[in-house]
């Protein structure tokens, strides 16, 4: 992390409607209960709270990957309107995702994710999930998103 | 939670039928995740529901919700293959969106493009009511391995 980072911390206001604006517009996004609990020009900190309903292996109680991917995308797509200020319409092109460790029972996920270039047409997208250290990735995310509007 | 995971590992390979596993996990049942075959092929399902969409105002499906059928698909198909003998675990997934994926039920076909000992690597495409235009492809890499 930079240095520069307390610098461009956005205001408690603006998290606030960032984590409504992902829960209002987004069904999906609320029915996984994700929250945003950290924004900085270009970075946010989403959380996926552990829950029952999102087990992938019942016999470990690990999450799905798939609510992982959702909560990846999702962080992905905020890091983007958070380098570029505002709201705007984006679409997914691409998403890998590299899984290092299973998320364990009753563990939340916060998923960092960082927008690092943004062009008039394309914006770059790189992340990490992790439950309690960030140098302990549960799982590493790259994306590119076009821009709509 | 007392489920046999192994028990119900033996019978989705033994029936090449993943339903039985899917409805053990939480997961699958709060996503709508299912499995059918279509001329021998076993296809992933996703039925379309309010809780799954990404953008209201399309609406259209949520991307993490397509990976979820796409790496959920590519799972099942090693599963139910002979050769597998350990619960696949996703080392990596690598996604193309190619179109929005509308309010609609969404399938997504398989191709088991390698099968190794220690790695397997599946091809899939999700569609909906066309094949021929696929809303999301993958490629994704699963260890076999214990």
């Amino acid at each position: 992390m930079s240095g520069n980072d307390d610098e461009d911390e956005y205001s408690p206001e603006m998290l606030a409607r960032m984590s409504g604006m992902i829960r209002d517009f987004v069904p999906h996004n609320a029915a996984l209960g994700l929250d945003v609990i950290r924004v900085s020009r270009g970075h946010v900190w989403v959380r996926l709270p552990y829950a029952e309903k999102l087990v992938g292996n019942p016999a470990t109680g690990a999450l799905h990957g798939g609510a992982m991917s959702s909560a990846m995308d999702a962080a992905a797509g905020l890091a983007v309107m958070a380098r570029i200020g505002r709201p705007g319409s984006i679409a997914t092109l691409d998403l890998r995702i590299d899984y290092m460790r299973a998320a364990l029972r009753g563990q939340d996920v916060v998923v960092r994710a960082d927008c690092y270039k943004v062009t008039r047409h394309v914006c770059f997208v790189r992340g990490v999930a992790y439950t309690t250290d960030e140098n302990d990735a549960v799982a590493s995310l790259s994306a590119t998103f076009a821009r709509k509007s | 939670m007392s489920v046999d995971l192994a028990a119900l590992l033996a019978r989705a390979r033994e029936t090449g039928d993943a339903s039985v596993l899917l409805d053990a996990i939480p997961y699958a049942q709060f996503l709508g995740l299912g499995m059918k075959r279509e001329g021998g092929v076993p296809l992933g399902v996703l039925r379309f529901g309010e809780h799954l969409v990404g953008d209201a105002s399309i609406p259209a499906l949520h991307g993490g919700t397509l990976a979820a059928l796409l790496e959920s698909t590519a799972i099942m198909a090693v599963m139910v293959d002979p050769a597998t003998t350990t619960m696949p675990r996703t080392i990596t997934i690598t996604i193309d969106y190619l179109r929005s994926g509308r309010a609609m039920d969404t399938l997504c076909r398989p191709r088991i493009v390698r099968q190794g000992r220690r790695v397997a690597v599946v091809a899939v495409e999700a569609y909906q009511d066309d094949p021929e235009k696929p809303v999301a492809t993958a490629v994704v890499h699963l260890l076999v391995a214990d």
